[in-house]
């Protein structure tokens, strides 16, 4: 079945040209993309302003270097490795420990091993290019583990579910919580396969669920109902959003936060081109609510902004 | 933002006005024809020069067309072997001379012309002096004067004189003085000869000319008088024969006075033959040639006037700009997924050679082996460089094994395969691969599907014969297809497939 342009238009739903051509491209300048497309840059900029981020155990910038990697990771049980210029969560691996009968040998998220040799040869893709956009080199990234808390662990397959907060000028505008299937395996990402589960921005609960495209109100591996679960540190975590602004500068801004088990939210990363899906998972059309902070100063202080949110965007 | 709105579309309406009076301008003026199978139609006149050399130096003339009214030459030349030609002006028009020191036996000196019908072409416009009386002896000084007399009473102005002096020397039997003055002679020649003396005795200037009518495959054609006279500000042409004014479409000029159009020094028996054909040329070479004659700016600065590899070459790349423009609309309007902007572009190039059925087998097939050997380097764990060099070098391989089998089984087609991009083809592989591993194997086919289906529509209008025509004639057409960019470029409307993403919206409210 299709929509009519009208029946969008009516419901305020953002097509992707009017997302490129009136917000990611007036708002977000050229200049402020390193920014956010290379995550250690993220890191290293969020860590001066304070904001909390996963520790970051070590970077391999060129192959030679990769032969350090059991170094980096010698004190550490349960590491990421990723490309700091990846996209979509390609070329990214979550290790769980190692293997208790062989040397060498590290365990993936999804159960499966891995050797160093192994290993190493990924993290060489990664700095040769392989997952960053252009095919540009790129450095490869260990950070530290986040330990999901366990309110989503219901409705996860394996993987950590990520919260994605849409920050427009500042101001949170949407929100969802990305559940990993076992098709998506383990990764928070809608595009393999991941539940985009919508938030209410107001009291932080969730609302309803989208797998590719199509309404769910259960967690396809779990059975789970994904709606009506209350979100932890939600104040807290909108504000961690909303400061991104001031970070980056970016306008139309997609922030990545990951809940924590030990730490709390951390800003996992950031997207100067976030997806539309939001929109679905909340079943709410962004177009209207961007008109309305388009209409809001734009030096209005953190606290400011989230209050007139709470303010404005009350559905019940 | 309403600014830059409006901006876009000034800039976009100023590209299509520009584009399309340039078009028109072409079009109109120059005759640059906007479809490509308006053939028109081109004369060759070709004059053969047959005489038997004597002894000694010879030189020949013949005249040539110069003034033609009502059509222009496109192209000329001599053939006349080991004699020099030189065209010149002379009192009668143009003529060619054809000297040879020492020539035997029956000689043929040809003049070949290519004339097409140009309305805009006017013949002789300058007013000639008064005429002197001519001298004649009695009694047929007197029998002119009184014909003069007589027609001069019964006319207003010389156009009316010359037909009513004409319409009489028809009828020589009708009156005494026209028939001494002819003496038995009916031919148009000798008629035309006596006007021009009568409308001198008149006062009015007059010459006769000779032209052939274009008529297609006359092998001989005739060449027939006619009598230009001048009313004080303009020439009036008459056929001495019927008195009737004007010249016919098909008549063209050829010489004008009373000479014979050719006569050889130092030859006998001259015969001239003129040949008439008609055939159908390309419009747009005759466009060209006609600017060139015309040496209009515009003209000058056409793509036709570079050398033709160099056209072979912008034939193709005029292309792309329009492949490109079916790119942005699937992508934009739709929302195909391809990989790589304008891949389906290159690909849809190669197509042009290899024909679309045949270019998509040969695509898939070369693909398709080429992601096998992908996913065979992937367990040998090659850098990204080395393994995207050594995927390229499969690619080579693969096309020489194609060729080489389709060769073998006498399939043409298979050859043609030279003409993919290899590197484009490699990136595609390697593209591929990655999709495959990263979003499984729906999304990598869905993908490669989705670049082969833009390609085949690509392919598909970069191969309209209107359009091939219309871009390398006009390229100016491409300011327009800028114009679309930069309008496709501000649409933000939903895209086709966002009709289906987002059905969950209206599901909902169904539901409400």
């Amino acid at each position: 079945m299709l929509a009519l342009p009208r029946q969008l238009r009516a419901r305020g739903v953002l097509g992707i040209n009017a997302r490129n051509t009136d917000y990611v491209q007036l708002y977000n300048s050229r200049h402020l993309y390193p920014l956010v497309d290379d995550k250690l840059q993220t890191k290293r900029l969020a860590l001066d302003a304070g904001i909390a981020v996963p520790a970051l155990y070590g970077t391999m910038v060129t192959p030679g270097e990769t032969k350090h990697f059991a170094e980096l990771v010698a004190s550490h049980d349960e590491f990421v490795l990723k490309p700091a210029h990846g996209s979509g969560g390609d070329g990214i691996l979550v290790f769980t420990g190692r293997s208790a009968r062989r040397r060498g040998q590290y365990r993936l998220i999804d159960g499966s091993f891995m050797t160093e040799a192994e290993i190493r040869f990924h993290a060489t893709n990664i700095i040769s290019g392989r997952y960053s956009l252009g095919g540009n080199r790129d450095c490869a990234m260990l950070e530290y583990c986040v330990r999901a808390d366990p309110v989503f662990e219901h409705v996860s397959y394996r993987g950590i579910p990520d919260i994605r907060v849409l920050v427009f000028r500042g101001y949170p505008a949407a929100a969802m919580v990305r559940l990993p299937t076992r098709a998506s395996h383990g990764k928070a990402n809608l595009h393999q396969g991941a539940v985009g589960v919508g938030i209410d921005l107001i009291t932080g609960q969730t609302v309803h669920g989208v797998l590719s495209s199509a309404a769910t109100d259960e967690h396809p591996d779990t059975g789970e109902l994904i709606a009506g679960i209350q979100v932890p540190n939600w104040a807290k975590l909108l504000e961690l959003a909303a400061r991104c602004y001031e970070l980056t500068g970016l306008g139309y801004l997609g922030v990545d936060i990951v809940l924590d088990r030990y730490h709390g939210p951390l800003i996992l990363e950031l997207n100067a081109r976030p997806g539309l899906a939001i929109q679905i998972a909340n079943r709410i059309g962004l177009a209207e609510r961007l008109r309305r902070i388009e209409a809001k100063p734009a030096s209005a202080s953190v606290a400011d902004r989230l209050t007139w949110v709470r303010a404005a965007f009350n559905e019940s | 933002m309403q600014r830059r709105e409006l901006q876009v579309w000034l800039v976009a309406l100023l590209l299509i006005v520009a584009g399309v009076s340039l078009t028109y301008y072409k079009h109109k003026t120059l005759g640059f024809p906007l479809f490509p199978d308006s053939d028109a139609e081109v004369w060759t006149v070709e004059a053969t020069l047959n005489f038997e050399a004597g002894q000694g130096p010879i030189k020949a003339r013949m005249f040539i067309p110069g003034l033609t009214p009502g059509y222009a030459i496109l192209d000329e030349n001599f053939v006349s072997r080991g004699f020099g030609a030189t065209p010149r002006y002379v009192t009668g028009g143009r003529e060619v001379q054809w000297a040879r020191r020492r020539a035997e036996g029956p000689q043929a000196l040809y003049y070949r012309a290519v004339v097409y019908e140009d309305p805009g072409r006017r013949g002789e416009d300058t007013t000639p002096p008064l005429p002197s009386s001519p001298l004649l002896a009695e009694p047929f000084n007197t029998a002119a004067q009184m014909i003069v007399e007589d027609v001069g009473r019964k006319s207003a102005d010389p156009g009316s004189f010359t037909g009513e002096l004409l319409r009489r020397l028809a009828t020589p039997e009708a009156d005494q003085n026209v028939d001494l003055l002819l003496d038995g002679e009916t031919e148009p020649v000798a008629i035309a000869e006596t006007a021009t003396s009568l409308l001198a005795a008149a006062l009015i200037p007059s010459r006769m000319v000779r032209g052939i009518y274009l008529q297609d495959q006359s092998r001989r054609s005739a060449v027939a008088p006619r009598l230009m006279v001048h009313d004080g500000t303009t020439w009036l042409y008459f056929d001495p024969a019927t008195g009737e004014q004007g010249l016919p479409d098909d008549f063209l000029l050829w010489w004008s006075g009373t000479d014979d159009l050719a006569s050889v020094d130092g030859g006998r028996d001259v015969d001239v033959r003129i040949a008439v054909s008609s055939n159908v040329v390309d419009p747009v070479n005759l466009a060209r040639r006609r600017s060139e004659v015309r040496e209009g700016p515009i003209a000058e600065l056409s793509l036709l006037a570079l050398p033709i590899q160099t056209q072979a070459v912008y034939a193709i790349l005029l292309l792309v700009p329009i492949g490109a423009l079916v790119v942005a609309i699937l992508r934009n309007f739709v929302g195909v997924q391809t990989f790589g902007t304008f891949m389906p572009v290159l690909i849809a190039l190669a197509f042009r050679e290899t024909q679309l059925l045949w270019g998509i087998a040969l695509f898939s097939t070369l693909v398709a082996l080429g992601l096998a050997f992908r996913f065979y380097l992937e367990r040998l764990r090659l850098l990204a460089i080395a393994r995207l060099g050594a995927v390229l070098t499969i690619v080579v391989l693969l096309m020489l094994g194609v060729s080489v089998v389709g060769n073998q089984l006498e399939l043409e087609s298979g050859l043609s395969v030279a003409l993919f991009p290899m590197v484009i083809l490699a990136m595609t592989i390697e593209r591929m691969s990655t999709v495959w591993e990263e979003r499984g194997a729906g999304d990598a086919v869905q993908q490669g599907l989705g670049s082969l289906a833009v390609a085949a529509v690509c392919y598909a209008v970069m191969d309209l014969q209107v359009v091939r025509h219309l871009v390398l004639v006009f390229p100016e057409t491409l300011l327009i297809v800028l114009a679309l960019m930069f309008l496709i470029g501000r649409y933000t409307g939903y895209r086709l497939t966002e009709l289906r993403r987002f059905r969950e919206f209206v599901k909902q409210e169904g539901g409400d």
